[in-house]
């Protein structure tokens, strides 16, 4: 028997090309074919999501209210030895003196007055009056004997050092406030105020209030889940239409109408009332504070829990749990060992639902919060919408996100998203 | 083909019809409810009668978010909107609002200068004052049988006035009030405020009553806690206090002293594709007979002097409507106006620090 050379080994098809790199080839085509059909979506993602989300972060850092207005303030404070000179030298505050006086005569000192406001409260008005004033003033003068003069303020460090930060054209100062934090008068980070602080409290009570509502939702949608599964068909179908009903329901409808039940002079204080539980004066406050939030919105996200429990549920065979009792375990054994581990991507997976949508959630905080029950997402409409701090909304929108992607990470870690199920 | 042809070209030049007819048209955004009925009544039904103008009437809930989201998107669809002073401050600053001429306004019948006639300060770089409001407390007469609150002082004082109170959800105007309550002098309360320990003393009045206060944040819902009975006393807007004595017989009474007064101005967003037409707009509605007119419809003070003598009585209730206004005499003793430097100056610290007081 003669050898066979090894290049004849390769199987090839019949227009002689090796096998592999046909098979390649159409592998590569399938892909290129499913790709295609997935395009629009991931078009439509890119441009509704991707885009403005990433939009969004990069606002919270972009900061071309300077390089705009003042064009060579920012160049010239970065020439100051922070270190040897308490205040810039005069050549320095000579070119922030003609920015201002410029920028004073395009009508747009405004918006640096307004940027620097942030970081400094009172500043506001200092910009705009001295910028009046310098406008005002010919010829060569001693600026900084000038500024001082129109204001004391110019002859503080802690001016000259907020406006050579608010001057960058990049700045982590809105991350930092949104984390109650601030740069001192050398330009290190610390805290706010203890009476400014209030981001970091509410971030915690977030995810707090978020957690509350998890494990409420988990606690109420186990069991209803449970009945939908194993009832017979025409009882779970009148359970799942109790459950859909209020899913269909308009949000705004559903939080009202917690409203009404639970005010002063609410249906559910009524009755308590006529029942003798307590007297007409001793009416409680069920709504327009904490607890308020945390009813009307576990009432809102519960479907979110209920549908994906129930439907992992469904998969559940119950000839497990029969064999678990026939070979000697108690109903309650049965069920911690044998059915509940197998409904756990479900919880995972309404758990993830409810938190992350908790997380965000703003109209029904905004109408029954009082002052107590307010979320994160209430503050960062209060900038979109009142104080026009857009850059401060975004840093808070952005740690929002952060914070929301690590959780997912960690919950990837320790449960493993391919664990979660959605029926 | 043809068919389709035919029925684009039809559609492109129905377009166009509705683009020219736009310039005829004048979108005017206000504060809706009874406000925006008492313009519609004394500014836009006139207007139109004599000009031909459509005028589109929007609502919005005051800020300037809004403007600056159409300005920054180059797609001003506003032409003319009503805005509080502080808000024109803002606007202007940040270049939102377009300047308005000044020289063009109507005279005062008897040939004083429009520039006169306003009341000092009501006329603006970016806005033309049409009204002065207020910020005053009402309470409920039928929860003090023996005598009601008369001054801020009794607000602020739960043994001699038992009850809930509301305000309204932030700093403005309730640190005023509060220094107004420990008996600082309209005239000296910016003078405190201005300084950490004026601002911490306020805070310290509030705490005083915190335990006893509701917050509102829409206008319309201080009349509603009063009439609720959830409330003995409220702060409020006049004009709302007012419609509900007036129309619907409530048993409300208006402390005046200690009140804080502010402007609404009419502005023109920058780049407004109808500015002319706008200017023209707040020209005829700021004339003496408009302001005056206007005043028929709502408890709110005209802002030109000469407007003042022209007030009659209420359009419906027929109350005379001289009396109700912050600015008569009586009621003016001790006013303050807000003082929207001020605010701009400190908003941002004193928002969040006010904020995290509610939250302890």
């Amino acid at each position: 028997m003669a050898d066979i050379p090894a290049n004849q080994a390769t199987l090839t098809t019949a227009d002689g090309v090796p096998l592999k790199t046909k098979l390649r080839q159409t592998q590569r085509r399938m892909k290129m074919r499913a790709l295609g059909l997935v395009l629009p979506l991931l078009a439509f993602i890119a441009v509704t999501f991707i885009w403005p989300i990433g939009l969004m972060v990069y606002r919270g850092v972009d900061n071309p209210v300077f390089s705009e207005v003042m064009p060579n303030t920012n160049a010239a404070l970065a020439r100051w030895d922070t270190q040897a000179d308490e205040i810039p030298p005069e050549d320095i505050v000579a070119i922030v003196a003609r920015d201002l006086a410029q920028a004073r005569r395009d009508k747009t000192m405004g918006r640096v007055a307004t940027r620097m406001n942030y970081d400094l409260p009172g500043s506001r008005s200092l910009i705009t009056s001295s910028a009046r004033k310098l406008a005002k003033i010919e010829g060569d003068v001693v600026w900084t004997e000038e500024m001082v003069k129109i204001d004391k303020r110019w002859g503080e460090r802690k001016t000259w050092m907020a406006m050579r930060l608010a001057s960058e054209r990049y700045t982590m100062a809105f991350y930092m406030a949104a984390l109650d934090r601030t740069f001192d008068e050398d330009g290190n980070i610390t805290m706010q105020p203890e009476e400014r602080q209030i981001y970091v409290t509410l971030f915690l009570r977030t995810v707090w209030v978020s957690l509350l509502i998890t494990v409420l939702c988990i606690l109420l949608a186990y069991p209803i889940s449970y009945l939908m599964a194993t009832l017979p068909l025409r009882t779970s179908n009148l359970l799942m239409v109790m459950v859909l009903l209020p899913f269909w329901t308009s949000l705004l409808v559903r939080t009202t109408s917690w409203i009404v039940l639970l005010q002063k002079q609410g249906v559910l204080n009524d009755i308590l009332v006529f029942i003798g539980v307590f007297s007409d004066e001793g009416r409680i406050r069920m709504i327009y504070n904490m607890t308020g939030t945390v009813i009307a919105m576990t009432h809102i996200l519960l479907p979110f829990m209920v549908l994906p429990l129930y439907s992992v549920m469904k998969t559940i065979s119950p000839s497990y749990v029969r064999a678990a009792r026939s070979l000697g375990a108690t109903p309650a054994r049965a069920f911690w060992k044998i059915y509940f581990p197998q409904s756990v991507p479900g919880i995972g997976a309404g758990s993830i639902l409810v938190f992350i949508l908790a997380v965000g959630y703003y109209i029904t905080p905004a109408l029954v919060g009082g002052e107590s029950g307010q979320l994160i997402s209430n503050f960062i409409a209060f900038h979109m919408q009142k104080s026009l701090n857009w850059s401060l909304a975004a840093a808070l929108g952005g740690i929002l996100l952060g914070g929301v992607l690590a959780l997912y990470w960690i919950y990837n870690k320790l449960v493993g998203i391919d664990n979660m199920k959605m029926g | 083909m043809k068919s389709f042809l035919k029925l684009t070209s039809l559609a492109v030049a129905g377009l166009f019809a509705a683009s020219a007819a736009q310039a005829d048209t004048l979108t005017i955004v206000s504060w809706g409810g009874a406000y925006t009925k008492s313009q519609i009544e004394a500014y836009h039904k006139p207007y139109i009668k004599k000009t031909g103008v459509t005028i589109n009437s929007e609502d919005y809930s005051g800020g300037l978010a809004e403007v600056k989201a159409q300005v920054e998107a180059g797609n001003v669809t506003w032409d003319l909107i009503d805005l509080e002073l502080s808000d024109v401050v803002r606007g202007c600053d940040e270049g939102l609002l377009e300047e308005l001429p000044l020289d063009g306004l109507p005279p005062a019948p008897d040939g004083t200068p429009a520039a006169k006639d306003f009341l000092p300060g009501t006329l603006h770089e970016c806005g033309i004052a049409t009204i002065i409001w207020s910020t005053i407390y009402a309470y409920d007469k039928t929860k003090f049988p023996n005598g009601g609150p008369q001054t801020m002082a009794d607000f602020f004082d739960t043994k001699k006035f038992p009850g809930k109170r509301a305000m309204r959800k932030g700093p403005k105007p309730n640190l005023e009030f509060a220094l107004m309550g420990d008996g600082v002098p309209a005239d000296k309360v910016y003078e405190v405020l201005s300084t950490p320990a004026g601002v911490d003393r306020a805070f310290a009045m509030l705490d005083k009553i915190r335990a006893d206060v509701l917050w509102w944040e829409a206008g319309a819902q201080p009349p509603q806690m009063l009439a609720d009975g959830e409330v003995a006393m409220a702060t409020a807007y006049n004009g709302r206090i007012f419609n509900a004595v007036a129309t619907e017989n409530m048993p409300f009474e208006i402390v005046w002293d200690g009140q804080v007064w502010d402007l609404d101005l009419w502005s023109i967003p920058k780049g407004s594709k109808n500015k002319a037409a706008a200017i023209e707009f707040i020209k005829y509605s700021t004339d003496t007979q408009r302001l005056a007119d206007q005043a028929a419809w709502i408890s709110y003070g005209p802002a030109r002097a000469s407007s003042i003598p022209l007030i009659g009585k209420h359009a419906e209730a027929g109350v005379e409507m001289g009396p109700q206004m912050p600015t008569a005499p009586e009621n003016f003793k001790n006013a303050l106006q807000n003082d929207c430097e001020w605010w701009a100056d400190h908003q941002d610290e004193l928002n969040e620090r006010f904020a995290a007081w509610l939250a302890k």
